[in-house]
């Protein structure tokens, strides 16, 4: 009797989003296995950005499917997509912390929505993610109280206390120095090779991408126009993916 | 010109969709478990509890103002004695709920529409939603319970106030003692002229609260979009709320017509 084959972690068949007038995501389709660490490369306004967001089913695409471990995401019931948003993890570009609480609440909000842990429990998790991310001195900090560098942390922290199977990671080192994003770089690394967990990750940031992913996809006007790993990407005819993958921008 | 005003037409036909579809599902979400009660206090204390000061000191100044008001016209009449009841039922009937509905449109509509609105640019709308958590149940509904909730009491508040306020007026006026006062003040304050017309409130709380909730799901552009999302919230409120009461006072008339 043959196994039955896992189903991809994220899936894309023909998706394509247009946004006030403009396709921002022109039929695109990809899988990305479990366990696999995968970077979105492209230009500003080429639908990095909204590739993550319509995995989270935060925004709904105009025409194809998407799917979470063989789940659809477009179309799914409320609390079907409920459930599916607790196998996946986001970190936004801005962190996006909740500023009327603080940090330690900020990381146990996933924590007291979706478990039955006691405030003990959830105490014991929220500072074991927050040693995980350097800041577990910042526990009654608000984050109106954090610079950038650290919410990013924070951010991460939240994303990470369910202990998703899938990370989606957007810009993680934009705005950043190069000590604190080699640091987030280094924490995705561990969750990658520790964890087996799913990345996504959103960047500009080559040598960063270099370092997390095993594969990477270029995104240019609505459409993939290069994947593979970024020695493949290396030896690429495209003048778009050569400049990419020569640069050094910090994101 | 007829291009743009259709592109216009269309546009205000759109956005009184939403807002019908937005207010709709607010009154729909609100008896459908699972309620977030906690939200619900914690809204309670935030809209509620700290507008109190605010009603109990305007209400005190209108009690004062309209004391005044009355005591000018009643005395041409030798009719200074009808000075408590008609203060009392002036400002139970309409001056109390219209003036807090006005005043609470605009503590609480600007707060609402601000905050929803500065959660929406900075993803924060966004980040509850990943976290699998309903922002449209956890935000929006939770302000409109907390304003069903407190908005009569509020307003009661508000008229209390204002009743008390007429006294000291009054007894700075004839020297008029707070028993005599009260008991005038209320002699005419009936079942029908109290209940109707502070529920209605209900009403205004629940026109607040959605229209400001929806302005401020909507907001984009940025911190300029939080502060026009602000502003709109206490206009619109205040146009819908002032154009409803006419409605609802009408409404009262045809089912309690004993406060004609």
């Amino acid at each position: 009797m043959s196994e039955t084959p896992h189903p991809p972690a994220v899936a894309f068949e023909h998706v394509t989003t247009v946004l006030s007038g403009r396709t921002v995501l022109d039929d695109v389709s990809f899988a990305i296995q479990p366990g696999e660490a995968v970077c979105v490369l492209g230009k500003s306004g080429t639908g990095k950005s909204v590739t993550l967001k319509t995995i989270m089913g935060l925004m709904t695409p105009d025409a194809g499917r998407v799917f979470v471990e063989g789940e659809e995401v477009t179309d799914a019931p409320r609390h079907a997509l409920s459930e599916i948003r607790q196998r996946l993890g986001f970190l936004f570009q801005n962190a996006a912390l909740f500023d009327s609480i603080s940090v330690g609440e900020n990381v146990a909000f996933p924590l007291r929505r979706h478990t039955d842990c006691d405030d003990r429990e959830i105490d014991e998790i929220v500072c074991e993610k927050l040693v995980q991310v350097g800041l577990d001195a910042d526990y009654a900090k608000m984050p109106s109280e954090l610079s950038g560098g650290m919410k990013k942390r924070v951010g991460l922290a939240r994303a990470m206390v369910l202990d998703p199977p899938i990370l989606l990671v957007d810009e993680p080192s934009a705005g950043l120095d190069p000590i604190t994003a080699d640091e987030i770089d280094d924490l995705l690394c561990g969750l990658r090779d520790e964890r087996g967990t799913t990345l996504v990750v959103v960047t500009h940031n080559i040598p960063s991408a270099r370092k997390i992913a095993r594969r990477m996809m270029v995104l240019d006007g609505g459409r993939i126009v290069a994947e593979g790993t970024a020695a493949e990407l290396d030896q690429s005819d495209l003048t778009l993916v050569q400049e990419f993958m020569k640069s050094k921008g910090s994101g | 010109m007829n291009a743009r005003a259709l592109t216009y037409a269309s546009s205000w036909l759109g956005s009184v969709g939403s807002l019908t579809l937005f207010a709709a599902r607010a009154a729909r979400d609100l008896f459908r478990p699972p309620f977030e009660f906690g939200e619900i206090l914690r809204h309670l204390y935030e809209l509620g509890a700290r507008s109190a000061p605010l009603i109990a000191v305007s209400g005190l100044a209108v009690g004062v103002v309209l004391s005044m008001h009355t005591r000018a016209t009643l005395e041409r009449f030798g009719a200074e004695s009808m000075i408590p009841a008609g203060l009392a039922m002036a400002l139970v009937r309409e001056t109390g709920p219209l003036t807090a509905g006005l005043l609470l449109a605009g503590r609480i509509g600007a707060g609402i529409g601000a905050e929803l609105g500065a959660m929406r640019v900075t993803e924060q709308i966004d980040a509850l939603e990943a976290s699998g958590v309903d922002s449209f149940r956890y935000l929006v509904v939770t302000r409109v319970a907390a304003c069903l909730l407190a908005f009569p009491l509020l307003t009661t508040i508000l008229n209390f106030a204002g009743i008390f306020g007429g006294y000291l007026a009054e007894t700075l006026s004839s020297g008029m003692s707070l028993q005599l006062y009260m008991q005038r003040a209320f002699a005419m304050i009936d079942f029908p002229t109290f209940v109707p017309s502070t529920l209605k409130t209900m009403v205004f709380g629940f026109i607040i609260a959605t229209v400001s909730s929806w302005l401020g799901f909507n907001t984009t552009q940025g911190t300029e979009g939080v502060g026009r999302a602000s502003t709109q919230a206490v206009v619109l409120s205040s146009i819908l709320l002032i154009i409803v009461n006419v409605l609802l006072v009408q409404a009262i008339f045809v089912m309690f017509p004993s406060v004609r």
